[in-house]
């Protein structure tokens, strides 16, 4: 009885071992990060183009850049994500054997590898629809047909689209039956009902999902390798074609290639913390808009 | 009403009128399109990534592809023509090839290695004429770009066995017994800081835990276990167990959380003790979703790029030794997709390496899917 109970402190300590290291984990990367870049954040480094191969000066086309990633990602993905949810939660019963087959796809999806997305965003989206399109506009010179912003931005948002399903379906089962039926029962069609009664009611869900999405993708890096990014620019991009820089790129370059990395340790830093403080802002968001809609709960 | 010509379909609002209104019905047709984009995206990553990897079993390539040919050669071409940028006195501002480093860089500890492969190469020269025949892909020397490619894929094989076995060996077991604590032993209070705090571990970009290891790991392990190379597939394997961390002790808290209370106020009345109920009651009863949540964790190393580039030092060595540098699959697409020339023999091996990529992502999900999670299922309701 007492060896038991031995065993039984001694096993609980063990994982009591594992949740610190994990703890300590967590703590001691975001604790060096913030110590080592704040510092280094300066309205300079923000607002300045980099100077010097990219030795110096700010990370501003890369703030830029991300976000406009981001938003064009969020603009293809998220009504494909929600049309989706809607189709899934509204359109079929839980039996069938089509929504069976997409829930199978979505959860497929959520765990292809994402450098797969940035091969598939190269040879689907560039090599063969950009190809298409400059052959149906004669391009002569490629425009279309090379790693550009939009490519990018599709190659996200089909890494992001579980996300978007999965929030945005939460935020419709939440949506009470009797609604959708008081809807029906008043002689609303099918449609009417979940534009006038269920989707106005999930618009948070559908805000969640594309935060989500957002702060998903604004720290990937693999998808866009090959699909856009480019590590400078002489200037900002002007248009969904054009090429972009990107925070997790910048980084990884400038840890990564850069002639002389230590010399570029504390803008290293600097683009570390405003990456984290990017995804974790829009995590937060995500998390506290979800935690109001569980609570607010129509009963 | 009366015309209730559209057909009955599965729902469970059968009571919905029957419309004729053409515009809802265009929607419904709509909806129901979009709502299979999932599917055909499955099918679509498959099929193209499969299509830049066929030349392989054709032997079509080294010329640009056909189909589109101008555009591809121009595109290529400015891969091939970029200028040489790793002088440090040219001012890069007005730069704009897209890729302007060599892969080389990546291994900045490493050169030796890469030398050590090269002498052993003499040893086994495939025939000339054709570079990609089955020998060559099983071989055991990955050096694509020379004037002699070798595009053996064994050392990216054990390099992400290596680098995967690392992550799982580590992180799951963490992930575990986190759950564990945080779903039998933990005080409310700390179980409510745990989830967030795992949170905020998922929510890292892996470019960052990349760099903190990179930074810091490197480091630290090399005075710790004096290890010849500062990054190797043990430093990149810690990389990807705090990726693989999150995932597993999501998954393994769903499934404890998802056992029914009953079964461990049943042990707990037979006399035994808290830690016997959790690790001898509560544990096996979730095993499918525990096993699923392991499975999950190992496509996620097994997949991951950017900490596998930054932290395992990326040289194609076959060893034993986990303190030796390796480099995966996906770490090997990553850095050289950039300085390819479209449509060549090297293109599409790295295609081939994402089709590998992908086929063992599906599988393990598929094994997670339609095995361990009915099984689960089964089981928790009184099977």
């Amino acid at each position: 009885m007492s060896i038991k109970r031995l065993i039984g402190i001694f096993a609980v300590g063990v994982a009591t071992v594992a949740v610190i290291a994990i703890a300590g984990l967590v703590f001691s990367t975001m604790g060096t990060f913030l110590v080592k870049g704040l510092p280094n954040i300066t309205w300079q480094l923000l607002s300045e183009a980099p100077r010097n191969n990219n030795t110096e000066g700010g990370i501003f086309p890369a703030i830029y850049g991300t976000t406009l990633l981001v938003l064009v990602m969020s603009i293809l993905g998220v009504p494909i994500g929600t049309i989706t949810a809607i189709y899934l939660n509204e359109y079929t019963s839980a039996g069938a054997v089509m929504p069976r087959v997409i829930r199978f796809a979505v959860n497929t999806l959520a765990g292809v590898p994402s450098i797969v997305f940035g091969l598939f965003g190269l040879g689907f989206f560039v090599q063969f629809l950009g190809a298409g399109l400059d052959k149906t506009f004669g391009n002569t010179e490629a425009i279309w047909a090379k790693p550009a912003l939009l490519w990018a931005s599709a190659t996200l948002a089909a890494l992001t689209l579980p996300v978007v399903i999965v929030s945005v379906e939460e935020a419709l089962k939440n949506v009470p039956r009797e609604m959708r039926e008081g809807s029906l029962a008043l002689g609303a069609t099918r449609w009417q009902t979940i534009w006038k009664i269920v989707l106005p009611n999930s618009t948070t869900g559908i805000l969640t999902g594309s935060i989500l999405a957002i702060g998903r993708s604004a720290g990937e890096v693999a998808p866009i390798l090959f699909t856009g990014v480019v590590y400078s620019l002489p200037q900002l991009p002007d248009g969904i074609s054009s090429q972009f820089m990107h925070l997790g790129y910048h980084l990884f370059v400038l840890s990564t290639q850069s002639p002389d990395v230590d010399k570029t340790l504390p803008l290293q830093y600097a683009t570390t913390l405003v990456l984290l403080m990017l995804t974790f802002t829009l995590n937060f968001a995500a998390t506290f808009i979800r935690s109001r809609i569980r609570s607010k709960q129509f009963r | 009403m009366e015309q209730a010509t559209t057909p009955a379909s599965p729902e469970q609002h059968s009571f919905i009128r029957k419309t004729n209104n053409i515009g809802e019905r265009i929607i419904e047709r709509g909806i129901r399109i979009i709502g299979g984009v999932a599917v055909v995206l499955i099918f679509l990553i498959l099929l193209f990534v499969l299509r830049e990897a066929l030349p392989l079993l054709t032997g079509a390539f080294s010329q640009p592809k056909t189909a589109h040919g101008a555009t591809t050669s121009s595109a290529a071409g400015d891969r091939t023509l970029k200028p040489e940028v790793y002088n440090p006195d040219v001012i890069l501002s007005e730069q704009q090839a897209p890729e302007e480093f060599t892969p080389e860089v990546y291994n900045l500890d490493v050169s030796v290695p890469v030398t050590i492969t090269a002498n052993t190469t003499t040893t086994k020269e495939p025939d000339e004429g054709d570079h990609i025949t089955l020998s060559n892909i099983l071989g055991t020397i990955w050096q694509p770009v020379s004037t002699m490619p070798k595009f053996g894929i064994m050392p990216l094989v054990i390099g992400t066995a290596k680098t995967t076995f690392v992550a799982i060996f580590i992180g799951a077991p963490l992930g575990i017994l986190a759950a564990l604590y945080a779903a039998f032993f933990a005080p409310r209070r700390l179980r409510e800081i745990m989830k967030p705090m795992v949170e905020i571990l998922a929510g890292f970009p892996s470019v960052v835990i990349g760099f903190f290891c990179l930074l810091y790991v490197g480091s630290a392990l090399q005075s710790l276990f004096g290890f010849q190379y500062r990054l190797n597939a043990f430093v990149g394997g810690i990389g990807l167990a705090i990726a693989v961390i999150p995932i597993v002790f999501t998954i393994t808290e769903d499934a404890l959380s998802a056992v029914p209370k009953s079964l461990l106020e049943a042990s707990l009345a037979m006399g035994a003790t808290q830690w016997e109920s959790a690790y001898k009651v509560m544990l096996p009863a979730a095993f499918p979703g525990v096993f699923a949540a392991v499975l999950l964790g190992i496509g996620r190393a097994f997949g991951e790029t950017m900490i596998a580039l930054m932290a395992t030092g990326n040289a194609a060595m076959v060893s034993a030794s986990i303190g030796d540098p390796v480099r995966t699959f996906s770490a090997t697409i990553g850095a050289e997709m950039g300085e390819v020339i479209w449509g060549s023999a090297h293109y599409s091996i790295l295609f081939f390496l994402g089709v590998l990529l992908f086929v063992v992502s599906f599988t393990l999900n598929a094994v997670t899917e339609l095995f361990i999670k009915e099984r689960l299922a089964k089981k928790l309701q009184g099977g």
